[in-house]
């Protein structure tokens, strides 16, 4: 029996992607924890989070987890969800500047106030909240299944820009932004899979199967 | 592309809409519960049952809900907490946006509906008792969870320039705040997302106050949820069109079966908004 972590490090709603990953893997032991002996010893981990950049590295570093989370991360399949995507930039200008975790490369920045979400139409509403479009620019095992084009739920202020060879899906929300981003074992998506219904479940059934090996790792 | 959508919006963006942009408007449901139902009244007075409130989240999500709220309409007022229970069960069963509100008073009843399962908590009368509150909120859960819920009645003979008063206690309660400066000051404050309720429309399937909905949605950058008044499928499409909201909320036409979410967000598209329409077909 496989085990599932959630890391809880106090950002952020778990019990979602708890019930989610219940509803997907109903064979695995599913852990909420901020342990080091117990995310070592999962088979798989998921990087949540919610809320301010500033605060997530705050918690973070008071769990001395700066260190232990991008070695795990390279040791096993992980999944960073939304501030878990952004955390693993190098950078956010989120709350004056925060430094990231580095695990990919970037500088993660506010939508800009005024842009219009597409030419002759009103700006764009921020944060950016709701289902839109995740376009995959390569195939993925975590995207299998899911038809390209398919909504899920997003809800977030900043985002890591498209355009770095680790983007794995995009998204247009006045301008192009990463909806995922994957290095090996570690993929990290913008959107919400445990409140995306169908689409979602499908991308966490995916990844607790998931081996950890992506084309791009290898080409 | 640009000199097409030039040419198009005189019209009203009718069509080509999809083409452009892929966020798409968002339909909620709204589950007012009272005592364990789901209830739906006038003008937040004479209530009628709707039937269980898991039962109908259910069947809700099944049929392409795209969020859904679920309201605790008389816990501010009789100082009662919001059916914890309730919001387990249906979090369990739905992976969609699930908002919930109704007699949230501090961070602590925002971490419990939150460890319950709610994504979003709705904050209305605590906010006007205690403006320092969403600030503080926002700052602990991130303002992606924390909605403020606005009941806004218009001010009587400003009619050439309306006004609107922000209402409490499920619209009882007269507060004496302007509407559009507390929508401004709550955005500012963290708030992610503003449920802008007309209590003169609430329940009387007259169509939002699309007037008060455009005014606070020119005023702030976060997202608009227009509610209170959807009698037809017209109303939930003018409600974005002319009213400028991002999400349309309604809840008797859907309890009392008159129309399904399929219908509405088919009527939607067709007039030219971009809709989440059938759930996302994905391979077995």
């Amino acid at each position: 029996m496989q085990t599932l972590a959630i890391l809880d490090y106090g950002m952020g709603n778990l019990h979602s992607m708890a019930k989610a990953l219940e509803r997907v893997a109903p064979q695995a032991r599913i852990r909420i924890t901020q342990s080091a002996a117990e995310l070592r010893a999962a088979d798989r981990l998921i990087f949540p989070g919610q809320g301010a950049m500033g605060h997530c590295r705050a918690e973070l570093a008071q769990r001395d987890l700066l260190d232990l989370l991008p070695e795990l991360a390279r040791e096993k399949p992980t999944l960073g969800v939304c501030l878990g995507l952004q955390a693993a930039l190098d950078f956010s200008e989120e709350n004056g500047g925060t430094q990231g975790l580095g695990l990919f490369p970037g500088v993660v920045q506010r939508f800009p106030t005024g842009l219009p979400e597409a030419p002759g139409l009103p700006p764009i509403r921020i944060p950016h909240m709701g289902w839109n479009r995740v376009e995959p620019t390569r195939p993925h095992p975590l995207f299998e299944g899911i038809a390209p084009g398919s909504r899920f739920y997003f809800v977030h202020s900043y985002y890591a820009p498209a355009g770095s060879p680790e983007v794995a899906a995009v998204t247009h929300y006045g301008l192009p932004f990463a909806a995922a981003l994957g290095r090996d074992g570690f993929f990290a998506v913008q959107f919400h899979p445990e409140k995306s219904q169908q689409a979602g479940l499908r991308l966490l059934s995916n990844f607790s199967r998931w081996d950890g090996a992506s084309p791009a790792s290898t080409s | 592309m640009k000199a097409r959508w030039i040419w198009l919006r005189p019209s009203g963006w009718s069509t080509g809409w999809a083409a452009e942009v892929a966020l798409a408007k968002r339909l909620i449901p709204c589950l007012d519960v009272d005592g364990g139902r789901v209830v739906k009244g006038v003008r937040f007075e004479g209530l009628r049952d709707a039937g269980d409130p898991v039962e109908i989240a259910r069947r809700y999500d099944e049929q392409g809900a795209d969020e859904l709220a679920f309201l605790d309409i008389t816990a501010s007022h009789q100082e009662r907490d919001t059916l914890l229970h309730l919001v387990e069960a249906v979090a369990a069963q739905v992976f969609i946006p699930l908002t919930v509100g109704g007699g949230v008073r501090d961070c602590a009843d925002v971490r419990r509906l939150l460890n319950a399962g709610a994504d979003k908590i709705s904050i209305n009368s605590a906010a006007v008792a205690r403006p320092a509150f969403i600030a503080e909120a926002a700052d602990h859960f991130g303002s992606q969870c924390i909605v403020v819920a606005i009941d806004a009645r218009r001010v009587p003979g400003t009619d050439a320039a309306p006004r609107w008063e922000i209402h409490t206690h499920g619209g009882r309660r007269p507060t004496g705040l302007d509407a559009l400066d507390w929508a401004e000051r709550m955005a500012r404050d963290g708030a992610g997302e503003l449920l802008v309720t007309s209590m003169d429309r609430d329940g009387t399937g007259l169509g939002f106050d699309n007037e008060l909905n455009r005014a606070i949605a020119a005023r702030v950058e976060v997202p608009i949820i227009a509610s209170g008044g959807v009698g037809k499928l017209d109303h939930l499409r003018d409600g974005l069109l002319v009213g400028h909201a991002d999400a349309v909320l309604a809840a008797s036409i859907f309890h009392f079966g008159t129309h399904t979410i399929p219908e509405a967000k088919a009527f939607m598209a067709a007039a030219g908004l971009e809709m989440r329409l059938d759930p996302v077909q994905v391979e077995p």
